[in-house]
């Protein structure tokens, strides 16, 4: 409950500043679930990895950038720059690593139309 | 030289930003392991362009803000693709072309790709990528032309088509 009142605390602080990070974090929070949910949705390995790529950049960047909104200090701003930085260089890299690591031990992607536009084509067909 | 003097700018910003605390003490200790650092990077020989590239930064914050106008629409494009109740993706593979030439241009190029959610680069060539969509629709080759385009102003400093090395 006390985690609630600090919540509901932080939004109705005065001054736009809590009002934009928190809204913020909430816009990271909720593509992440989506992006946990495209995860655990597209049919294939690669698939897959595009919709993990949403947690690194929206997830991932606008929780930060709310932080900070939130952040006290200046100090505080100048690291959560350093560790989006972080991110932005190391999520493509491994996302890389992990594509063309799958791509060399010869996992074959799907291409072309899945789901059930591919079964209403093969109904026409 | 300038290598050098790049390198040690850079890490006294990190502990100037990372420490917070400006006393006497902890600042001489901040001199000494920022000296310590630069003398083995130049000792292990790191001080060329490739692990500097101090002298780039002006032309990639340009670079930022249309990457991140991408990174906004492709991140829609795959919400919406997975929200989606009936899944309409069509996974498709396509070879792209770049006129990147220093490895930091085309490191830039690829990892843009892979910034923007719903296009993986799967392997990198010496001039083509082999890259990973999600719609066919949005991974034909020209769609990158732009993207490559300004990550090699970026990178090598020049919008380049003609040929040759900027080493």
């Amino acid at each position: 409950m006390e985690f609630f009142n600090d919540v509901i605390g932080v939004i109705t602080a005065p001054g736009w500043r809590h009002f934009v990070g928190a809204l913020l974090c909430a816009i990271g929070g909720v593509s992440t679930v989506i992006a946990a949910a495209g995860v655990l949705r597209f049919p294939d390995f690669y698939t897959r990895l595009h919709a993990a790529s949403v947690t690194d950049t929206l997830g991932a960047l606008t929780l930060i950038l709310g932080m900070a909104f939130l952040a006290p200090g200046l100090l505080i701003v100048f690291k959560l720059i350093l560790i989006g930085l972080f991110l932005v260089l190391t999520g493509p890299t491994s996302a890389h690593a992990i594509a063309n690591a799958a791509y060399t031990a010869g996992l074959e992607p799907i291409i072309g139309k899945i789901g059930l536009q591919k079964a209403k084509e093969e109904d026409e067909a | 030289m300038l290598y050098v003097m790049g390198l040690a700018t850079a890490l006294t910003l990190l502990w100037l930003g990372m420490s917070g605390i400006y006393e006497p003490v902890v600042l001489s200790l901040g001199v000494i392991s920022i000296a310590i650092t630069v003398i083995l990077a130049t000792r292990l020989g790191l001080k060329d362009r490739e692990t500097s590239p101090y002298h780039r930064i002006i032309p990639f914050l340009l670079y930022t803000p249309y990457l991140i106008k991408e990174i906004l629409k492709a991140n829609l494009t795959v919400i919406k693709a997975v929200l989606k109740p009936d899944m309409d993706i069509q996974p498709t593979m396509v070879k792209v072309k770049t006129t990147c030439r220093s490895d930091l241009a085309k490191v830039i190029f690829a990892n843009s790709i892979t910034l923007t959610p719903g296009t993986v680069t799967l392997r990198v060539d010496d001039d083509s990528m082999l890259v990973h969509g999600l719609y066919e629709a949005d991974a034909q080759p020209e769609a990158f032309e732009e993207m490559d385009r300004r990550s090699s102003l970026a990178g090598d400093g020049r919008p380049s088509k003609e040929k040759g090395t900027s080493k």
